[in-house]
């Protein structure tokens, strides 16, 4: 369970430019299940999606993971939290130019220092069960756009996360592969994980596997009967 | 789990990096390279210069002793052997003859010296690689050999013919390359020493450690007289040839100093690319220690690289070549020039010198700029 009390995130603090994208959320996520954070651009959703993955740190406020105060924790911590925790599928994906489907997805493990023909097995055995086996050592360049978001998606999973992160997953798919993501985070939610994808797109939060959203407006959450 | 492992797949992504930026990682080793193997040819030839002349003067005279008038080398009367002779210690005192003579027709100086196998018959001479060669040079004509004549001009005017009995050994050409035996006779044809004069006289000692004491004495008993040992001799061949490696050096400073623009440029400014990548490599789980960890890889991947084909490529321009690139500076003998092949000598020293001075700068420098990027916040690459 993931708990956030008062969370405020400010950019360029004291500075002519100075932003508040976070303006004091509390907001609690249950361990099964999928969130949607939807709302429209600027509204801080994926600001929200970096502090709950652990990418950046609230300016004030506090975050627990199932009751471990993270807030507080040094860089190191929170990097291994978010290597074991999390699986964050990028909404421009991030794979990596120049080297294969395959490489991409074994990339989050290697500082885990496991053993490399147990650590292919498994990338292997994540690309077979995504459909991407033909395309393991077809460089990124050569992906297409389906391909590329399931290779990040098989990326976002080899550290066998509890947690799945989303941001705008489906921004640059167009209905079918938006469609097959959701049908992939439903096998996820199947298997226990939790889901949390941020976007605007009424495919993704209008989706059935998605069980509960959180509608953002101006950095804060828009009341709703839905909400704790 | 094991941090060999950890240690493997971050080379292992290291290397596919450098190849993902070919280009730019090609002209950075092709420079260094360059580099190195400029400096590292000038430590070879230096050494090896000073070794060999070290090897060749092992079986020179332990002592030799000159006469000075007014501060200038003056031919030494043969009675000074008598009294010499005498010190307790001295094995015995030959006198030497030798001088040099500028030949006018080839431009330049030789060194001639007398050798008592000359003597008879008289009229001959032999001569080393560099006088053969330059006697030939400008003409089109063969280097001279065995039984062609030198004309040699004498005190008085007239000319001398002497004809080439034999060439010096290559293996000694560094410091008889420009070497004439002739017999005794000819030899004060050409210069008009009188018979009880000789130019120097060379002792032999027996025993290493009384060199100084017998040095003094023979200064005492002849305050005109000058000892020269052969260590004092080795010292100036190396000083000379630390000079000549130092001339060199400064030249290539220059060389060097523009690589280290280069390299700071390459090395240090991070594209938008690779910053990109960082960022990346935090958000899905690298630790700062991983990243600066893949870019210590990066620059000791790259900077050992140039460094031992630098080192290679300077073994084989030494040892190999000739030391085409040097060879006027370092070996030259007024105009004539040894053509020699060197013993190749690594001294280990110099190797770890310069790779302290090149290897070890230039890894911390590109982990600098890669440590200002691995801090940054991982969720600058959500708004990429």
């Amino acid at each position: 369970m993931i708990r956030l009390q008062d969370i405020r995130k400010v950019f360029n603090t004291d500075k002519p430019n100075e932003f508040v994208a976070i303006k004091g959320v509390t907001l609690t996520i249950n361990s099964e299940g999928a969130t949607a954070l939807k709302g429209p651009s600027g509204s801080g959703k994926t600001t929200l999606l970096s502090i709950l993955g652990c990418m950046a740190r609230p300016t004030s406020g506090r975050i627990t993971l199932n009751d471990r105060e993270l807030t507080s924790l040094p860089e190191r911590f929170l990097t291994e939290i978010r290597r074991e925790t999390f699986g964050i599928i990028f909404q421009q994906f991030n794979l990596i130019k120049g080297i294969t489907a395959l490489e991409n997805v074994m990339i989050p493990a290697y500082p885990k220092g496991e053993k490399h023909a147990a650590l292919k097995k498994r990338a292997m055995d994540l690309l077979d069960v995504l459909n991407l086996t033909d395309k393991a050592y077809s460089k990124m360049e050569w992906l297409s756009g389906g391909e590329a978001q399931r290779t990040a998606i098989a990326r976002a999973l080899i550290n066998n996360p509890a947690i799945i992160i989303a941001d705008e997953p489906t921004a640059h798919l167009d209905t079918a592969l938006s469609k097959e993501f959701m049908e992939i985070m439903r096998r996820l939610k199947a298997e226990g994980k939790t889901i949390i994808i941020a976007s605007h797109d009424p495919i993704a939060f209008g989706s059935d596997v998605i069980d509960r959203i959180v509608e953002m407006r101006d950095g804060m959450i828009v009341p709703s009967g839905d909400e704790p | 789990m094991s941090a060999i492992e950890k240690q493997r797949h971050i080379l292992d992504f290291t290397l596919s990096s450098l190849g993902r930026r070919k280009s730019k990682n090609i002209a950075l080793v092709t420079v260094y390279t360059f580099v190195l193997f400029l400096l590292a040819s000038v430590l070879f030839l230096t050494d090896s210069l000073k070794k060999e002349a070290a090897l060749i003067l092992q079986d020179a005279p332990e002592m030799t002793v000159q006469r000075l008038v007014a501060g200038r080398q003056d031919p030494i009367p043969k009675h000074y052997i008598d009294s010499i002779k005498g010190i307790r210690g001295v094995q015995s005192v030959a006198p030497r003859l030798w001088g040099y003579y500028y030949d006018a027709f080839s431009g330049a100086n030789y060194t001639l010296m007398v050798n008592a196998e000359l003597n008879d018959p008289t009229g001959r001479v032999i001569i080393g690689a560099g006088v053969a060669r330059r006697s030939a040079a400008g003409q089109d004509i063969l280097p001279l050999g065995k039984n062609d004549v030198i004309p040699f001009k004498t005190y008085d005017g007239s000319v001398l013919t002497l004809k080439v009995a034999g060439l010096l050994p290559a293996a000694s050409e560094l410091v008889t390359t420009d070497l004439i035996l002739v017999s005794e006779a000819d030899f004060k044809k050409i210069f008009a020493i009188a018979d009880d004069y000789a130019t120097d006289l060379v002792l032999k000692i027996r025993n290493a450690k009384e060199l100084a004491t017998i040095a003094a004495k023979i200064t005492q008993l002849h305050p005109d007289s000058r000892p020269i040992l052969r260590e004092e001799i080795l010292r100036t061949y190396n000083a000379v040839f630390d000079w000549r490696g130092g001339v060199i050096l400064m030249v290539l400073t220059g060389v060097f100093f523009a690589f280290i623009i280069l390299a700071w440029d390459k090395a240090t400014g991070l594209s938008a690319e690779e910053k990109r990548e960082i960022g990346i490599l935090k958000a899905i789980g690298w630790e700062t220690s991983d990243i600066l960890l893949m870019k210590f890889w990066e620059g000791a991947v790259v900077s050992l690289t140039a460094f031992f084909i630098g080192i290679f490529l300077a073994y084989l321009h030494i040892f190999l070549g000739y030391a085409n690139l040097f060879e006027p500076v370092l070996k030259g003998w007024s105009v004539l020039y040894p053509n020699f092949r060197l013993t190749p000598y690594i001294d280990a020293y110099q190797i770890a010198t310069l790779f302290f001075l090149t290897v070890i700068p230039y890894t911390v420098v590109t982990i600098i700029p890669s440590w200002r990027s691995a801090t940054i916040d991982p969720d600058s690459v959500m708004r990429m």
